[in-house]
């Protein structure tokens, strides 16, 4: 299921804007990999180029080269959607499809993907929900609005959406950053199960969830405002916080600036 | 002796009441009493500036803001005073602006039902003369409904993928020269509408379509001058419901893998549906509405035609017309009820038009 994920030299930009430039680092299949850093040092541009979302904005671009086992994501003959389907992604504020119940969220990926079949449908459906640990709070009301689920219910029922095409790596972009702190844990809870199927990229602004989540912590910074986002230190969670090789690092986990 | 100069030293108290004077609600009505009294003695009986009922009732209101102001003032202060005055300005205009409208439905109801009989909806004018008093509107509610409803066929798709295109994909001088085309249409005179048509459509297409070469008129020349006047506003209306749509969502669909068409067909459009099918509605009463065009392009005739591709066609607009300006007393009569016809016939496709896009919001699934 779960695949590894190579960047050599990523750099995106937003029109003329560099916002982050040559990152290069390796992803670990089924394991959790935390990206953390001040706001504006890329984090979530470079998430976001992982699956091609980045593109979607009006003058955004990306180069160097992303490969997922080795099949480069970037290529000509690569279709966008099938990038997509193999990186799902979920979105900082839960985004349920506000027409749809919660049942058509969940199997929204697949519907309009092209799957037919009830059962199967019926089937995706209930193991993403049970997967996200949503099944329990809602078998019983599949067909009501996904929008009428409480901050937290929503952000699982995305996790779930996400989760229901089956891809293999699953982005989070600050995934608990809207939410209280007893759903933040449920989502934190979840990422430890998930993490044995899917790679697992997250981006946070909590160091405490990242000490707490993730396998490997990877330190983005700028200089100043306006400069490109840099790499600064990718090594295992536990190193990073407890003994860091560069005195950024070790400056921004203490709380000396950042 | 020490403790009494503590407690008796001059200190502002530290807390202030939460508690004002408010003015009973009593007192507030006999000012409005009183000024209506006042009122009626200076204007009406007095005679002052020669007043009738509309000039005795602004200045009972004008008297009743002026003591209301003064009275809040003295009891509760500037705040409140200046609250309670726009308070009451504000439910004045409230009313203001609902009188004419209040109005045209009282007048439309009340001069409407005195034709509102059978005869009326199933008879067309053929051989009713000036002296007449039968005749009815029925060649003129299946013009309307055919020419409506075929401009509606031909715009409200071109209109929505205009917007689609605008929102969703236009990027550049071609997208924005397109919306500023589309915002000078919306303030098209329908007159020149009519006259674009009657040019292009009647006077040079029409003749191929006739047997004798000679141009014609027809409903659904009508129906394309209807067309050029709600494109606009169908497209513009649902621009603006479409960038309504949260970005989260496209992302959020995008990130499923599911490609943009599907997204703008099965996420986007269904999200911004109630408001566009609210844009489309105001489109079809205006274009129910438009008697110039429809009367330089479709002719009008008192008899049947419910052909919309050939030959003179009445509408209901057309049909007011006429018989407001006819030269016999059974003529306004008839134009009246026509007009409460084509408003029930407007209010109650928005009604239908309205309960259909909410069903399609979930729950009864």
């Amino acid at each position: 299921m779960a695949k590894r994920i190579e960047a050599v030299g990523v750099t995106a930009y937003y029109g003329a804007f560099k916002a982050i430039d040559g990152i290069s680092m390796v992803i670990e299949p089924k394991s959790v990999t935390a990206l953390i850093g001040p706001s504006g040092c890329g984090k979530s541009t470079f998430l976001r180029s992982i699956n091609r979302m980045h593109e979607v904005l009006p003058g955004a671009r990306v180069e160097g080269k992303l490969t997922i086992d080795s099949q480069d994501i970037y290529a000509r003959d690569v279709d966008v959607t099938a990038v997509r389907r193999t990186i799902g992604m979920v979105f900082q504020r839960p985004n349920p499809f506000p027409t749809m119940s919660i049942y058509d969220n969940v199997v929204a990926g697949l519907r309009l993907g092209g799957v037919r079949r009830k059962s199967v449908l019926d089937d995706a459906c209930e193991k993403a929900l049970r997967a996200a640990n949503l099944w329990n709070e809602v078998h019983t009301r599949l067909n009501r609005p996904g929008a009428g689920l409480s901050g937290g219910q929503q952000q699982r029922l995305c996790i779930a959406r996400a989760i229901a095409v089956e891809p293999q790596v699953v982005l989070m972009d600050e995934p608990c950053s809207a939410l209280d702190p007893i759903s933040t844990l449920a989502i934190e809870d979840l990422i430890s199960e998930l993490k044995n199927q899917y790679t697992i990229i997250i981006v946070t602004h909590n160091m405490q969830q990242a000490a707490r989540v993730s396998d490997r912590t990877a330190f983005f910074s700028i200089d100043k405002t306006g400069d490109p986002g840099r790499l600064i230190e990718y090594a295992e969670t536990a190193k990073i916080f407890t003994n860091p090789s560069v005195k950024k690092t070790e400056d921004y986990i203490t709380g000396r600036f950042g | 002796m020490s403790m009494t100069t503590l407690t008796n030293s001059p200190q502002a108290p530290l807390t202030t009441s939460l508690q004002t004077r408010r003015l009973p609600l009593w007192s507030l009505i006999s000012i409005g009493v009183g000024a209506a009294v006042v009122a009626y003695l200076v204007f009406k009986i007095g005679g002052l500036l020669d007043a009738g009922w509309v000039l005795t009732i602004v200045g009972a209101v004008l008297i009743f803001l002026i003591v209301l102001a003064v009275v809040s003032t003295v009891v509760e202060g500037g705040r409140s005073a200046r609250n309670r005055v726009a308070t009451s300005l504000i439910y004045s205009a409230f009313i203001l602006a609902l009188l004419p409208l209040v109005s045209v439905v009282v007048t439309l109801v009340n001069k409407g039902k005195t034709r509102l009989d059978g005869t009326f909806f199933n008879n067309s004018m053929r051989n009713i003369t000036a002296f007449d008093s039968g005749g009815g509107a029925y060649h003129a509610i299946v013009g309307t409904l055919e020419q409506v409803g075929i401009a509606t066929v031909i715009t409200v798709p071109l209109g929505i993928l205009a917007a689609v295109y605008i929102v969703e994909y236009g990027r550049g001088r071609l997208a924005n020269s397109i919306r500023f085309f589309v915002d000078v249409m919306t303030g098209i005179p329908s007159i020149v509408a009519g006259l674009f048509i009657l040019a292009f459509w009647v006077l040079i297409v029409s003749p191929h379509f006739s047997p004798t070469d000679k141009p014609f008129y027809s409903g659904f020349a009508a129906a394309l001058a209807l067309c050029v006047l709600m494109l606009p506003t169908v497209t513009r209306s649902t621009e603006e419901m479409l960038r309504l749509v949260p970005g989260a969502l496209r992302e959020g669909s995008y990130a499923l893998g599911i490609p943009k068409w599907r997204t703008i067909a099965r996420i986007v459009l269904p999200t911004a549906l109630p408001g566009i099918v609210t844009g489309i509605m105001l489109a079809i009463a205006r274009a129910a509405g438009e008697t110039a065009p429809v009367l330089l392009v479709a002719g009008g005739t008192p008899d049947r035609n419910f052909n919309p591709f050939q030959g003179n066609q009445e509408s209901l607009s057309v049909y007011i017309y006429e018989q407001a300006s006819l030269a016999s007393k059974y003529g306004p009569p008839r134009a009246w009820t026509a007009a409460l016809t084509l408003v029930a016939l407007v209010l109650a496709l928005t009604v239908v038009a309205k309960l259909l896009s909410r069903r399609t919001k979930l729950n009864q699934k």
